[in-house]
């Protein structure tokens, strides 16, 4: 019994506890980043955003959850009830399962995979199948077109995305993310890699379906793309996948790009903020690009969504993996 | 060990299961997504043999971008699968006999192994030559240092199917306008935009 205690037990609610304490925080950063963002929108619109449940309108993203909850929820006649209600289960459940690899600082991580950018890459390449599915199952024309759009431009922009996780793997040597974090002491790569910073920040847009790349729900065109049909709980899940999945791709592009949890300067008053702040900070930086953009780009035309992936961002990609790969055979910089 | 253990029976359960799902579902989307489901299957067996790397490009190869385009191809067309169903015994002989021969070829090699197990020791002598470098980087070695040539060769193979496809899909049609954005670009104002002092009454 003992023995089952301590080698079984135990070791399953420590890791228990460890998932709780990044769900939580994410939750609860899923419900403030709706809360910046509408903020963030407002103050460059010349707006108020929320302002009227609780101070500052601090309260709002609960206001809103528990609108979502009393909502009637409703089933299309003729979707596919099963696939209906798994679609967005299936995106909520994705989004959270990536956090499991990602490193908060030295040794902070669940799960310390040897192949740990390959899994954040296989579980961002698998957010499409929520949004098909979601789209086939409510038997409906438009959000079958948006998941189609959906569909398409997923898997075009994570050609270049591969490319430029590959370009920086060539400079780290390693798939561990804390090894790719750990590579970054010296310089960040957004500085020797800035056009597959930008590159992977733009993809990471388009990754997660958002403005100027918001095509599979362009609100003009197709009301709510895929998950028009969808309304209460199911809703909010999709909703909070969305915004979890942007997280998630920032912190990824601050662990690829901006040294993770490594302060600015290695040296003191930098060095006295504790690693995982670091980190929080340098994703808030990206979740506030992401808005800006969000507020200040028009919509992509869909043939130019797809001329930018495909035309540009692969090439131009490619080219600079052979271009990093030389320049590191060359004046032997190669890591061991 | 034991859980272990456990994790491989589910899997290897769950895998067969959803393989007879993915030839025996009705509705053909069904079975597209039961067939992501058993490469899933495959992908946790990879892991429990401790082929990491491998595992996740059978997650981003098939699950992130092949099984999407049959997912696509079988959302958009719309096939009559009962008529496609109706003759689909007639090629059982052939499966089985396919599925007996592959079966055969697993039983030879492993039984080789068992019947001389110096055998076995040849065909992971390449890794062991490593000794405890990660699979990656195992992988990495074997492909792209040992077996380039044959890399290459097979790199080609997969090229010209490419160049095959796309020659045997490509038509031009007459009469599809296309967008040039090189002219579009090279719009200037004065070509296309005249402006004209129309007097009251008269016409351009």
């Amino acid at each position: 019994m003992a023995e089952f205690w301590s080698g079984f037990l135990l070791p399953l609610i420590i890791i228990v506890l460890k998932i709780l304490a990044i769900v939580v925080p994410l939750l609860v950063g899923v419900a403030y980043m709706t809360y910046a963002e509408r903020k963030i929108m407002g103050a460059m619109q010349l707006r108020q955003g929320p302002s009227i449940v609780g101070p500052f309108g601090l309260l709002q993203p609960f206001a809103d959850g528990l609108k979502l909850f009393s909502k009637e929820h409703i089933l299309p006649a003729g979707s596919n009830r099963v696939l209906f209600y798994m679609a967005p289960m299936l995106t909520f459940f994705l989004a959270l399962v990536a956090w499991a690899v990602i490193p908060f600082d030295t040794g902070m991580v669940l799960a310390d995979i040897n192949v740990g950018i390959l899994y954040l890459f296989a579980i961002s390449s698998l957010g499409v199948y929520g949004i098909v599915v979601a789209g086939w199952a409510s038997n409906s024309r438009y959000a079958f077109l948006g998941a189609l759009r959906s569909a398409a431009q997923m898997v075009s922009y994570e050609v270049s995305m591969g490319l430029v996780i590959i370009s920086v793997l060539l400079c780290v040597g390693s798939l561990n993310l804390t090894k790719i974090v750990e590579a970054q002491q010296t310089i960040w790569f957004a500085i020797p890699l800035l056009p597959m910073f930008v590159i992977f920040f733009i993809s990471a847009l388009a990754e997660t379906n958002r403005s100027p790349f918001d095509l599979p729900e362009g609100e003009s065109e197709l009301v709510a793309g895929f998950m028009v049909e969808y309304s209460s709980m199911p809703f909010a899940l999709f909703f909070l996948g969305e915004y979890a999945n942007m997280i998630l791709m920032s912190g990824m592009t601050s662990i690829l790009f901006l040294g993770g949890w490594l302060p600015p300067l290695p040296f003191a008053p930098f060095t006295w903020i504790p690693g995982p702040i670091w980190f929080a900070l340098k994703i808030a930086l990206c979740l506030f690009v992401y808005v800006w953009v969000r507020a200040t780009m028009p919509r992509y035309r869909y043939d130019q969504l797809m001329r930018l992936g495909w035309k540009v961002f692969l090439p131009f990609s490619l080219v600079w993996v052979v271009l990093t790969a030389g320049v590191l055979v060359t004046f032997g910089w190669l890591p061991k | 060990m034991i859980i272990q253990g456990i994790a491989f029976y589910v899997f290897a359960a769950l895998l067969v299961a959803s393989g007879v799902m993915v030839i025996s579902a009705r509705n053909p989307v069904h079975s597209v997504l039961y067939l992501v489901l058993a490469f899933f299957q495959a992908a946790g067996l990879c892991v429990l043999l401790g082929a990491e790397f491998i595992a996740m490009i059978l997650v981003i190869v098939y699950v992130g971008a092949v099984a999407v385009l049959f997912l696509f191809v079988v959302m958009m067309l719309d096939i009559n699968f009962r008529e496609l169903r109706a003759g689909a015994m007639q090629y059982l002989p052939l499966g089985g006999l396919i599925g007996v021969i592959l079966l055969a070829e697993l039983a030879a090699v492993l039984g080789g192994w068992i019947i001389t197990p110096a055998a076995q020791k040849i065909a992971s002598a390449p890794a062991a030559a490593m000794g405890q470098a990660t699979n990656t980087e195992q992988l990495g070695q074997l492909i792209y240092t040992h077996y380039v040539y044959l890399f290459q060769a097979s790199g080609i193979v997969l090229l010209i199917a490419m160049i095959g496809a796309i020659v045997l899909t490509l038509r031009s049609r007459e009469g599809v306008r296309k967008q040039n954005i090189g002219a579009q670009l090279a719009r200037r104002r004065e070509d296309v935009v005249a402006i004209r002092k129309v007097p009251t009454g008269e016409g351009v």
